[in-house]
């Protein structure tokens, strides 16, 4: 009882993912040969007929699984072999690009729209349209005028981490409190060095907030648009297993699509922490 | 004594719902001299923060002019500090980033070493040595505006310009900051411009206290000299023969003639009444009049 909370909800994890293994592996057990049958029938049925054995792999063969991937993540044997870190690679390097390509321009667009009114209200009904659009709905039309699938994929990542950026650097910058511009002012702050030593480290919560939201939502996407345009990639590695009905496979890359996904989002949430300042 | 500050006629509309205008004050004279200190009193709506705001150079009268030191401002300067109503600090920076930030403003150039040591002085001045890594969130509201009087006081401002600056503290906070302001503008013999809607606080303080009527159409009703000592001190101010009278003519023009104040025959906003006390020839308009 009067163990640390953190040692506390630790172990009811433990226990919570002791409980889901094991109804895992009950559901997933063999229940032996479901009928009498001619042996030589029951040979071409395979396992499944003769033991009994799921067509859903359980946790025991997910983990051996796990293990060889980790064990060897950057062999490539050829276009449609290749180690789950090379594919994870590919997908982080094209969230990265697409995503720092975004960066670099919502920031000063969303700095200048914010700091001029008029421009934060013409320009509103264009981002408002913007926003709900699927990245994908863009994808034939990125096919279509970049003729590179890869180039296509950066863009699809680059256009759906734009818009929490850009949107939360508005706010940000246009909700700067008028007093804290005013103390710049009285002391003959020029206005370039007010934008960087007041409205920056004032709306830069509200900045990095808007670019956590947009790295999940590129990591989102990217297994989605992979699966699209094909070849490397984490979201193609799921789709190639799936033809290849190695569900493991896909319950592995689930796995770790998840783990890279929690990772992004951590770092994005320690550099919040660093630039928040209590009021 | 020179003359640092000098409002000529200055005016602020703004455009009414209904069309037209709404003058929030009008015709606005006053001058300060080197030195002195100035506390405007009124009540809220008659503009006094804007009166303010334009002295600091973040607002623009509607009409008139203001000159300080033989210039007309044009917009914020360093000649001129501001300490705000809301201390106005910048949460993510320390106590001694705060006022370094006003420092380097005020010298471009100067090293980061005589940025720290000249700002210390300033936070040594106000009673914060000891607090200089604290960010403002750590700290109480009194010594949040201590902060704030040492970020004004270390550019060297030649006036200070003060928005109700002890209105958010507790009172005994208040009373503390007032002594140290007070002790501190006499020693650098600052030139104060305060707003203030505390009738104590002003006869503390002020050498002289300007009236506003009533807004819509404010102005300066009339001015009256401190007659208590330079030298007053807290424990005795208030037992100074003059200062129930002037209390409660302050008082009374707060809760009647700031009102019914209306222009009277041959008035003249360019020389407004000026009411003295104690062994000066007492005008006809005496307290409580």
């Amino acid at each position: 009882m009067n163990a640390l909370p953190g040692l506390r909800a630790a172990l009811v994890s433990l226990l919570l993912f002791a409980v889901f293994i094991a109804i895992w592996a009950f559901a997933t057990q063999d229940t032996g040969q479901i009928a009498d049958m001619d042996p030589e029938y029951a040979k071409l049925m395979g396992a499944t007929a003769t033991s009994g054995a799921s067509a859903m792999p359980g946790p025991g063969d997910v983990a051996a699984k796990i293990w060889e991937h980790l064990s060897n993540p950057f062999y490539d044997n050829g276009p449609n072999d290749k180690g789950l870190g090379i594919q994870l690679a590919y997908s982080i390097a094209r969230v990265l690009t697409g995503y720092l390509l975004a960066l670099v321009v919502a920031v000063p667009f969303g700095f200048l729209i914010g700091m001029s009114p008029l421009m934060s209200r013409a320009l509103d009904p264009y981002i408002q349209i913007l926003k709900p659009i699927s990245p994908l709905a863009w994808m034939p039309l990125a096919l279509y005028t970049i003729k590179d699938s890869n180039l296509s994929a950066i863009f699809v990542i680059f256009i759906c981490s734009i818009w929490p950026m850009l949107i939360n650097t508005v706010f940000g910058v246009a909700s700067v409190r008028r007093e804290w511009l005013n103390v710049a002012r009285t002391l003959e702050v020029p206005g370039w060095k007010r934008a960087l030593t007041v409205i920056l480290p004032a709306a830069a919560p509200t900045i990095l907030t808007g670019m956590r939201i947009s790295i999940g939502i590129a990591w989102l996407v990217i297994v989605a648009a992979e699966m699209l345009v094909g070849g490397t990639g984490i979201g193609y590695f799921v789709w190639n297993e799936w033809n290849n009905l190695s569900i493991t496979n896909v319950i592995v890359a689930i796995f770790f699509i998840g783990l890279v996904g929690m990772v992004l989002d951590q770092i994005l949430a320690r550099l919040t922490r660093l630039v928040t300042f209590p009021e | 004594m020179a003359k640092l500050i000098s409002i000529e006629g200055i005016a602020k509309r703004y455009p009414a719902k209904g069309g037209g205008q709404t003058t929030i004050f009008e015709d606005m004279w006053l001058s300060v001299e080197k030195g002195e200190f100035v506390c405007v009193i009124g009540h809220s709506g008659c503009g006094k923060t804007t009166v303010l705001n334009i002295l600091a150079g973040l607002d623009r009268p509607s009409e008139g002019t203001v000159i300080v030191d033989g210039q007309e401002i044009s917009g914020p300067a360093l000649d001129r500090a501001v300490i705000f109503q809301g201390h106005a600090l910048l949460p993510w920076l320390s106590v001694m980033g705060n006022v370094a930030y006003a420092v380097e403003a005020r010298h471009r150039g100067w090293t980061k070493a005589h940025i720290r040591e000249h700002a210390q002085k300033f936070i040594d001045l106000v009673g914060l040595t000891g607090s200089e890594h604290k960010k403002p969130a750590e700290l109480s509201g009194g010594m949040k505006q201590r902060v704030g009087i040492a970020r004004a006081l270390s550019i060297e401002p030649k006036m200070l310009l003060m928005d109700e600056p002890f209105s958010a503290l507790d009172a005994l906070t208040r009373g503390t900051l007032q002594d140290e302001v007070r002790r501190i503008c006499l020693e650098t013999e600052q030139t104060v411009f305060m707003i203030t809607h505390d009738v104590d606080e002003a006869i503390y303080l002020a050498d002289r206290i300007v009236l506003m009527s009533n807004g819509p159409g404010a102005r300066i009703a009339e001015t009256v000299i401190n007659p208590l000592p330079a030298g007053r001190d807290r424990n005795s101010f208030h037992k100074h023969p003059d200062y129930y009278p002037v209390r409660t003519h302050l008082l009374d023009f707060l809760i009647t003639r700031s009102k019914n104040f209306r222009d009277v025959p041959d008035w003249n906003s360019r020389s407004v009444p000026e009411i003295r006390f104690g062994p000066l020839p007492a005008p006809p308009r005496r307290a409580g009049a």
